[in-house]
């Protein structure tokens, strides 16, 4: 899981910006007024994204040294727990199974307390593997 | 310029415009298309910004995700005949296919049954004809004012 997977288009849009750590990639999302929902709250698209982007970044990840691997979003669960404030918001997945066809991934997202989410989603995700 | 957000209560629709217009769902360029009694289609045009597989081009899935929000929302909006602020208790989404480059979206949300505190809607998004829809939601809101 060394290297930082790169972020699309979609990822600039919402000014994510991801660092490499010994527990997988962490994913950073900055409050600005692209991310607003309701006055002062993050809109739930944005926190959806950015699970998003963490969920098939950290699978990307693990996928680094599988030349042309690439997946596919089959379908996504979140739940929003507490509202996002106006402050930059963190995310990190783990990968439940990743499988030949199939990767099963959990990602979290936290402001200033991992240990209190704020939303978090399953995700399931079709992988393409070359050979 | 009025505030849709306090006192709750006001027009659903001048407060579903207004909502549409700001934040993140005015950065999406989402508008509205079409309102029924408990319904609401939402079009998001496809941008470069947006795209989430940058060798084929398709839209990433989070802006979808934030147009069947918005849709769905409006639809809450419009059954119950007031606006009232709610958030997201949950979301689920299928990816039925990606999404046709260049295509606009459109996403129709439909509050199907509405409690004092919880909304539960359905909605399913398309890019061109709706039998062949992109993606299917449903999701549930909370009320946040407590009323």
């Amino acid at each position: 899981m060394g290297c930082a997977p790169k972020l699309p288009p979609y990822g600039r849009f919402l000014g994510i910006s991801v660092e490499t750590t010994d527990a997988g990639p962490l994913f950073c999302m900055p409050f600005t007024p692209t991310v607003v929902g309701r006055p002062q709250f993050l809109h739930g698209g944005a926190i959806a994204g950015l699970l998003e982007i963490a969920a098939v970044g950290t699978v990307m990840a693990a996928l680094a040294e599988e030349p042309g691997a690439s997946v596919k979003p089959i379908n996504v669960t979140v739940d929003f727990m507490r509202g996002g404030r106006e402050r930059g918001t963190f995310a990190a997945a783990v990968i439940s199974r990743l499988g030949n066809r199939i990767a099963n991934v959990e990602a979290f997202a936290w402001q200033e307390d991992r240990v209190k989410p704020i939303a978090s989603a399953r995700m399931n995700l079709m992988v393409r593997r070359n050979g | 310029m009025s505030d849709p957000f306090t006192p709750s209560g006001l027009d659903p629709l001048a407060a579903a415009r207004m909502v549409a217009s700001l934040g993140h769902n005015g950065a999406l360029g989402s508008r509205i298309v079409a309102l029924g009694d408990d319904w609401a289609e939402l079009a998001l045009d496809y941008r470069e910004d947006l795209i989430g597989d940058e060798e084929t081009g398709v839209l990433a899935s989070g802006p979808i995700i934030a147009l069947m929000d918005m849709a769905t929302s409006i639809a809450v909006w419009i059954k119950r005949g007031v606006f009232r602020p709610q958030a997201t208790l949950d979301l689920r989404i299928d990816y039925l296919r990606a999404a046709t480059p260049g295509h606009t979206v459109i996403g129709r949300g439909e509050c199907y049954r509405l409690t004092r505190r919880i909304a539960f809607v359905r909605g399913q998004a398309h890019d061109g004809d709706p039998a062949d829809p992109i993606a299917n939601v449903v999701a549930t809101f909370m009320m946040t004012d407590e009323a």
